[in-house]
Order: structure tokens, then sequence, then C-alpha cells
């Protein structure tokens, strides 16, 4: 493992190309994409939907195989490794943002947001202690005890993000993060995965096609037809 | 992870309790029929367990239960009597007789002559008066069960008159029986009375119970019997197991009950893989968050093993346990008098629930295993 660098490559992929058969025909989303993403760096994959955005970042964190090419993950090729080595990759090196939070309704916020660190095999109450202390400071300590369905949106984003950060990954994944939110609440979920996601040794990459926040990223990948079109710190004038 | 799947199986309480009452459903059914299966049956045998003296019954070649029986001469007594290693042998006589009540009903009764000196093939206890009653004059003692068959409820049988074969019998005493498989009334009185309650013929004893000697081996008296008197002799276990495979062979009953066992598998397995793929599918997000994030398939296998042990535990005891219940609530009820659940039959019970959970359980699994991590970001 390579120790934290503010500025390292986080991920490296390298003629990423992905194929998925649609009957008789197959149809190429991603066509041999090269790109590199750092560490200490908020990146943005935008793109229409149908772009290969999602498959692009499903492939970078290890979740579908590429049909050709190769990903390094802090120089860690991990589709070589077997699959119960990339679990555990995953586990110990990636943290998930889901579009729809994906929290498990029966157990609490805190219990939620603990379950990177119980599935490593950490014991439920030091696990929840942990948890617990990141949604402090998030500012939910205070729901830590409740259930998701007692939580608004923005309060389950809340605990979705102490989830994907609970474990200390060194890459953060989310998927269209402000989707399910409205403007202010959006706002402020991006502004505090800015404040706690990016820091040196982590790399956070974000699917989105949310216009409200482009201003909050580092760098922006458009992927149009499954190409990348665009590699920049602003978006491109025409979109 | 296991505390999280009993919280994701627990938390969707519809799901939970609709998993529970399959499961205990399918265990009440499956339990309770082959209870009701196996007490029945038994009764192919009560004949023998109602003379527990009898260490070997003897009897024309012919006969098969003791409700199937063809008489043999009087002289067979004596030869079974003159067998190396028999302690004792007495007469029984079995015998069907139509009996005609003081209010003027017919009904149709098994006749149980006893030997007149010992009293052996009583049954072990009375309910009322003692077997020294039957040294009165045309004493019948009556089995509890037919009690509700021959007189209202609430009606005292005790010294009530009945006609048999144009001769009369007083009831003075009521014994504590197994019923017989038909629930028909049995009477009991001394072999020389039975004589005359069942309608003349030349041969008239049924069977002649035998105790053996002290350091005897039942199977080589057996032997000996059959060798010297040329009959039919069987050890009480033999024979209360011939009584037994007589109402298999030749009732419908084995099918019946099977087909009923079978139909509450088949619910138990259509309600619990019914509501075990629901909440599979209810939670096939979560479980694919869980893959993405890091879980193995082997953790998930443990999560979805984990729940279908909690339901089919839980389920299972509240089967067995609404079983006991019935039996127990039915038991003054003369219709299951004697009925009691064999250890071997909730083994089985649990066998079907095993097999129920396992088979819904795969298919559960299979659509979680199949489920690519990837799906949670579409």
């Amino acid at each position: 493992m390579t120790s934290p660098d503010a500025t390292e490559t986080a991920i490296c992929a390298r003629g990423i190309t992905r194929d998925f058969k649609a009957g008789q025909s197959v149809i190429r989303v991603l066509h041999g994409i090269d790109t590199d993403i750092r560490s200490g760096e908020m990146t943005y994959v935008v793109g229409e939907s149908g772009s290969g955005k999602t498959t692009l970042i499903s492939i970078m964190c290890g979740i579908l195989w590429p049909t050709d090419g190769e990903v390094k993950v802090f120089g860690t090729d991990i589709y070589s490794l077997s699959d119960t080595e990339l679990v555990n990759f995953r586990l110990q090196n990636i943290g998930f943002i889901f579009q729809q939070y994906n929290l498990i309704p029966s157990i609490d916020a805190a219990s939620n947001a603990a379950v990177p660190l119980i599935a490593q095999g950490m014991p439920l109450e030091p696990a929840r202690a942990k948890a617990t202390e990141l949604l402090e400071k998030l500012n939910i300590g205070d729901q830590a005890n409740k259930l998701p369905n007692q939580l608004s949106g923005g309060q389950q984003q809340r605990v979705a993000i102490a989830r994907a950060l609970v474990h200390e990954p060194r890459l953060v994944v989310c998927d269209e993060p402000t989707a399910a939110l409205d403007a202010n609440s959006g706002r402020r979920v991006m502004d505090l995965l800015r404040e706690v996601a990016v820091a040196p040794g982590r790399a956070c990459i974000i699917v989105t096609h949310d216009n409200r926040i482009f201003d909050l990223a580092d760098r922006i990948l458009v992927l149009e037809d499954g190409r990348i079109t665009h590699d920049g710190t602003d978006m491109p004038d025409d979109h | 992870m296991l505390w999280i799947a009993i919280r994701m199986l627990t938390g969707d309480a519809m799901k939970f309790y609709g998993l529970l009452f399959g499961i205990a459903f399918s265990t009440l059914l499956i339990t309770q029929q082959l209870t009701i299966y196996y007490s029945l049956i038994e009764r192919g045998a009560s004949g023998v367990y109602n003379a527990p003296e009898a260490e070997i019954w003897v009897m024309d070649p012919v006969s098969r239960t003791t409700e199937v029986n063809y008489a043999m001469p009087a002289t067979a007594l004596d030869a079974v009597r003159s067998v190396e290693g028999v302690e004792w042998a007495v007469p029984h006589l079995r015998a069907p007789a139509s009996v005609r009540t003081s209010t003027g009903d017919l009904e149709g009764v098994t006749i149980v002559g006893v030997d007149d000196a010992t009293l052996i093939g009583l049954p072990e206890r009375m309910l009322v008066a003692s077997k020294d009653i039957l040294a009165q004059p045309d004493t019948v003692v009556i089995d509890d069960t037919g009690i509700t068959n021959m007189f209202e409820d609430g009606q005292d049988p005790i010294g009530e008159r009945l006609e048999l074969n144009d001769q009369r019998a007083v009831i003075r005493g009521v014994a504590d029986s197994i019923p017989s498989f038909t629930s028909q009334v049995t009477l009991y009185t001394k072999y020389s009375q039975a004589l005359n309650y069942v309608p003349g013929s030349r041969n008239r004893l049924t069977f002649v119970l035998v105790g053996i000697s002290d350091g005897e081996q039942l199977a080589d008296v057996v032997d000996r019997i059959e060798a010297q008197t040329g009959l039919k002799a069987e050890t009480r276990d033999d024979f209360a197991q011939a009584g037994v495979q007589f109402i298999i062979e030749n009732t419908g009953i084995p099918t019946n009950f099977g087909i009923t066992v079978l139909l509450g598998f088949i619910v138990g397995v259509a309600i619990v893989g019914l509501t075990f793929s629901l909440f599979i599918r209810d939670n096939i997000k979560q479980f694919g968050a869980l893959k993405a994030i890091g879980v193995t398939n082997w953790s998930i296998v443990k999560m979805v093993t984990a729940q279908a042990a909690l339901v089919g535990s839980i389920g299972y005891a509240l089967g067995v346990v609404g079983t006991v219940l019935f039996i127990y609530g039915f038991s003054g009820v003369p219709t299951f008098k004697g009925f009691f659940i064999p250890w071997e039959i909730p083994l089985v019970s649990l066998g079907a629930v095993i097999i129920i959970l396992a088979m819904t359980g795969w298919l559960g699994l299979r659509s979680v295993m199949r489920t690519e991590p990837a799906a949670v970001f579409r």
C-alpha cells in the first residue's frame, strides 16, 4: 500500500471498454477510456443519461468488470484480484454513497453508518460509537438512534455519507448525491461532502448532472457516448 | 452482520409474522396430522394393549388381529398349557354381538370374555367398581369410550340392563381402556358368561393368553407352542404390530393422512417461499449495497441462513406447542383418548421445516447472489 500523498494518482484507468448485450446485438458503452483520478480532489463525472458515466465509475470502483482495459486503484490492478480479494479491497478502500441512499430501514442511523465497520469484523457497540462520532461531525448526532424513515431526505443523505466515510476509505464514490434533494439541501450536502470527503490521500468521484453544484468541483470530466470529451476545472461553455 | 440480518427480518413485521405463520401452520399441520395418524393406527393394537398381562397370544393360524380372528377348539387351551416354558395359559374370547338397550336401541358391541379365575384379559385399570365385580351374576363391564356411544350425555350406565343373545346383562363397572380402531363399544365379562352372550357355534375360544416361566425366552416359547400345537403364537409386541399393520394395509388412512401431511408441506413451501421471496425482493437494493460496500457472498449466505434459522426455530416451536395444546385440549374427548405425540414426529416435522426453509432460502439466495453490486448504481 502506498503512503498517502495529496497529489498521488488514486485511479489509473487505461483503455477501458465495456460492452453490453442487448438481445442479439452488442452495445459498446465505453470506448477505450484513459484517465487518472487524483487524490485530494473532488472529481465530477458529468454527462447525459446513457453517456456511460455510471458504467465508468462502477468499473473504477471495482463492482463491474470491464470488457477490456486496466484499472489500478492506489497502485493495485483491481481486476487481477480474486473475487474475494476484490470484495475485501472494496471494503477496506472504498466508500459508497448511493443515489437512493440504500440505508437498511430496520436499523437506526448509527448502525447504518457503522455497516462497513461491522462488515470488517468490528463488534457492534464500538462500531456504533465510532459511527455516532461521525454523525455528530455531520451535525446529526442527535438522530443517531432514529430509523431511516424517521429522518428527512437530507438527514438520510448525511447518514449515507457517514457510512461511506466511517471506515476511512481512500476513495469515495458518489452517485447523484443531490438528485433526491432540493437546491438548498443539495448545496449543503455537497459543502459537507467537500469538507469531510476531500482530504489528502483520499480521492472523491461524484457522478452528477446537477449543474447547481458544478462550481464545487476541482475537476470535471464530461462523458459523451462513452468517450471523455472534456477534462478541466470548469464545465465547457457549450454545456 | 448476523445482527443486521435479524434486524432486517424482524424490522419488516408483516413479512416476519407471515413467515412465522407459514412455518408454524405447516409444522402444526404436519405434526398434528402425523400424531393423529399414529395414534389412530395404534388403536389397531388396542385389544393387545388392553390385556397387559399376556406375553404371548396363541390363536388359529388364520387369525390376523384381535378383531380378525377365527375360533379354535376348547382343547387348544390344554395343548398350550402342556408346552414347556408356559407358566400359565388362560382362555380369551373376543366376538362381535348385538345388544339391545333398555330403551330398545340396537348397538353392535365386542364381547370380551376374560379368564374366570384370574380375570387376565381385563384392562389394567377400572374407572368404576373393581375387577371383582365380575363375580356377580350377569355382570358386564363397559369400556369408558363405549359409554358415550351407547348412552346419552350424563346418563349413568351403572345398573343398566342389556339384552345379549336373549340373555340378561347388567353393567356394573367401567374399564379404563384404549378405544378400538372403530371405537365400537366393548363389554368385558367372564369367559364362562361370554359363552352365553355370543351366539352358539362349535368353537368359540378365540385366543389363549400365555405367560412364560422365569428364565425362558419369548421367542423360544413361541416356537415351541407353534411346533407342538400347530397353532399360531405371537409375542405381545408382534401381535400389536400385526394389528397396526392390518389397519395400514386395509384402509385408506395412510393415503389420506399422507395427502394432508403433503398439503401441509406444500402450504409451508408456498407461504414461506412467497413471503421470503417478497422479503428478499424488497431488500434486494440493500443486499446489493452491502455487496458493493464489501460484504462477501459467504456473509450474505450466512445472513440469509440466520434469517431462515430464526424464522424456522420460532415458527417450528409455535407449531409444536400448538400441536401439544391441541392434543392436551382434546385429551378429555373420547375420540382422542390416549393420543400422544411420539418423539419421532416432531423430528419428522423439524426435517420438513428444514427442507422448506432450505428450498425457499435457496431460491431467495439465488436472486441475491445474481444481483450485481453495480445494480445499486442503476
